[in-house]
């Protein structure tokens, strides 16, 4: 099933940009279940640059969830190029790309996704833990690494506590501190405030706003265009594309590269 | 009894304890209270808790949302320290202990399952099993035995170098299951197991805590269901933060 103005498109495509912390040229993602596929991602180019902080909006079913999980290498692509950090990873191994996830990638997660039988300390150092080799970190790095992020959070005072003494805000303060203790090349964020209320949903918002300030590429997906505003950049998604792509007035970077939608 | 337990406990460890009082209740609450400060007053979430639960046991707590369960749970495995009253496990008296000595209890007993999220994304089925005993301690070659101990007594050996997406729903939680048996605990602690599973996978799921219960393990789980609660030898209701007796 080829659509003509899909290999139009194409042509027109510039290659992967290498100097990108992350590049993607033709995405594709169908999911085949009972003898139907359904088109996810249909064909979508992004390039985001290093210290960007990138809105992906788009209504539910449009794809972003999909786009976050490649993003985030956990799910593959059916079709088309990824680089991350100038290294082509869209046909990793399973293993490999949970080495790259693990050292590349903080994930902030709706629901915090905290272990609630760990302590704040122990959820947030437990993926330092499972470094190994080169990445691998010492204990005195490790512990470096959780109370500065917990720091950042504004959460180090609540190292011993478990996730049940903690409200949703304070749990997903200490999911990003976990996240962020990774000192990953990126942090990708779904729908972040989506289960706390108003008054704890912009704290999150305040603190992401925060760290990205601090230096850090911050990609988020949200169906909330007041918290997509938060960002300099709003990528918009429809039907498994890319349709709007476009610079807030006052971020940091005016060049949102729109490239073919 | 003989002996300060807390001096005990600290010169042998949290096993050891159990050992030295194999006839005590495995969990006794006395008069157990958890309020918040509410403007002139406050609001309690459980009130005057008294329950005795024996070694073997299978006990299901019901009630409707917000009735208190999820908290009586974590006040349980001593995940949430902040209550009135009294909590006594095998004798210890967990209401005076400190953070640490509440841990070393807690991870040496009680295994916790959780309705969802216990599983890192990040890490293989193995890895994943291989967390709990991380911390507590186990040196890595014996890790690597009772992991693979654990995935050949649940049936998963095949599944250990998968990431929890690409299990089924009731396969993560069986994972879960292994994840809170693989240290040996004395005690699991449910918490709505089946909540996100098809009836054919929580029966599975059932008849696993079923099977642990036989085999000595006492476990108390939180569930809406009936069905679930058929499993357990006896069930106390909440409401409101109060026990119906």
């Amino acid at each position: 099933m080829t659509n003509p103005s899909d290999s139009a498109a194409t042509t027109l495509v510039p290659p992967p940009n290498a100097d990108a912390l992350i590049s993607m040229r033709g995405i594709k993602k169908v999911f085949v279940t009972d003898e139907v596929e359904t088109h996810a991602l249909v064909e979508v180019h992004l390039d985001v640059q290093e210290g960007e902080y990138v809105a992906i909006s788009g209504p539910s079913g449009c794809g972003k969830t999909t786009l976050l999980s490649i993003l985030g290498l956990l799910d593959s692509t059916t079709e088309g190029e990824y680089w991350l950090a100038g290294e082509p990873v869209a046909s990793l191994s399973p293993a490999d790309r949970a080495r790259v996830r693990n050292r590349q990638i903080g994930f902030i997660f709706q629901a915090f996704n905290l272990i609630g039988d760990l302590t704040v300390y122990e959820n947030v150092e437990l993926p330092l833990t499972y470094r190994t080799g080169e990445s691998a970190l010492g204990a005195t790095e490790r512990k470096r690494r959780v109370v500065e992020a917990l720091e950042k959070v504004g959460m180090a005072h609540r190292t011993r506590h478990y996730p049940a003494q903690l409200s949703g805000g304070q749990q997903q303060r200490v999911a990003v501190a976990r996240a962020v203790a990774g000192e990953p090349a990126i942090l990708l964020a779904d729908e972040p405030t989506g289960n706390l209320d108003s008054r704890n949903g912009e704290a999150v918002m305040d603190l992401l706003q925060g760290l990205h300030h601090g230096g850090a590429t911050i990609c988020m997906v949200t169906h909330d265009p007041r918290y997509a505003e938060h960002a300099d950049r709003s990528v918009h998604l429809f039907d498994g594309r890319v349709v709007e792509d476009t610079a807030h007035v006052g971020g940091r970077r005016g060049d949102a590269p729109l490239l073919p939608a | 009894m003989g002996g300060n337990p807390m001096s005990i406990l600290a010169k042998h460890g949290a096993a050891s304890v159990a050992q030295r009082h194999p006839d005590a209740p495995i969990i006794a609450l006395h008069n157990v209270e958890k309020g918040y400060k509410m403007g002139g007053g406050t609001s309690y979430v459980l009130r005057r808790i008294m329950l005795v639960i024996t070694p073997g046991e299978f006990v299901t707590i019901m009630g409707p949302s917000g009735a208190g369960k999820s908290t009586l749970l974590a006040i349980l495995g001593m995940l949430d320290p902040v209550f009135s009253g009294q909590y006594w496990f095998r004798g210890l008296p967990v209401h005076d202990m400190n953070v640490g000595q509440r841990q070393s209890l807690a991870r040496a007993e009680i295994g916790v399952v959780f309705q969802q999220y216990h599983l890192l994304d990040d890490l293989t089925v193995a890895e994943n099993l291989s967390v709990p005993l991380d911390y507590r301690g186990v040196s890595r070659s014996d890790r690597a035995a009772r992991v693979a101990d654990i995935l050949d007594r649940f049936n998963i050996v095949g599944k250990k170098d998968l990431y929890p997406s690409q299990l089924s729903g009731g396969q993560q939680q069986l994972v879960g299951i292994a994840r809170a048996v693989v240290a040996e605990p004395s005690l699991i602690l449910a918490d709505e197991p089946t909540g996100n599973l098809h009836s054919a996978q929580a029966r599975e799921i059932m008849e696993l805590f079923a099977r642990l219960n036989a085999a000595g393990t006492t476990i108390v789980q939180v569930t809406h269901s009936d069905e679930n609660a058929r499993y357990g030898t006896r069930t106390i209701r909440l409401s409101d933060g109060w026990m119906e007796s």
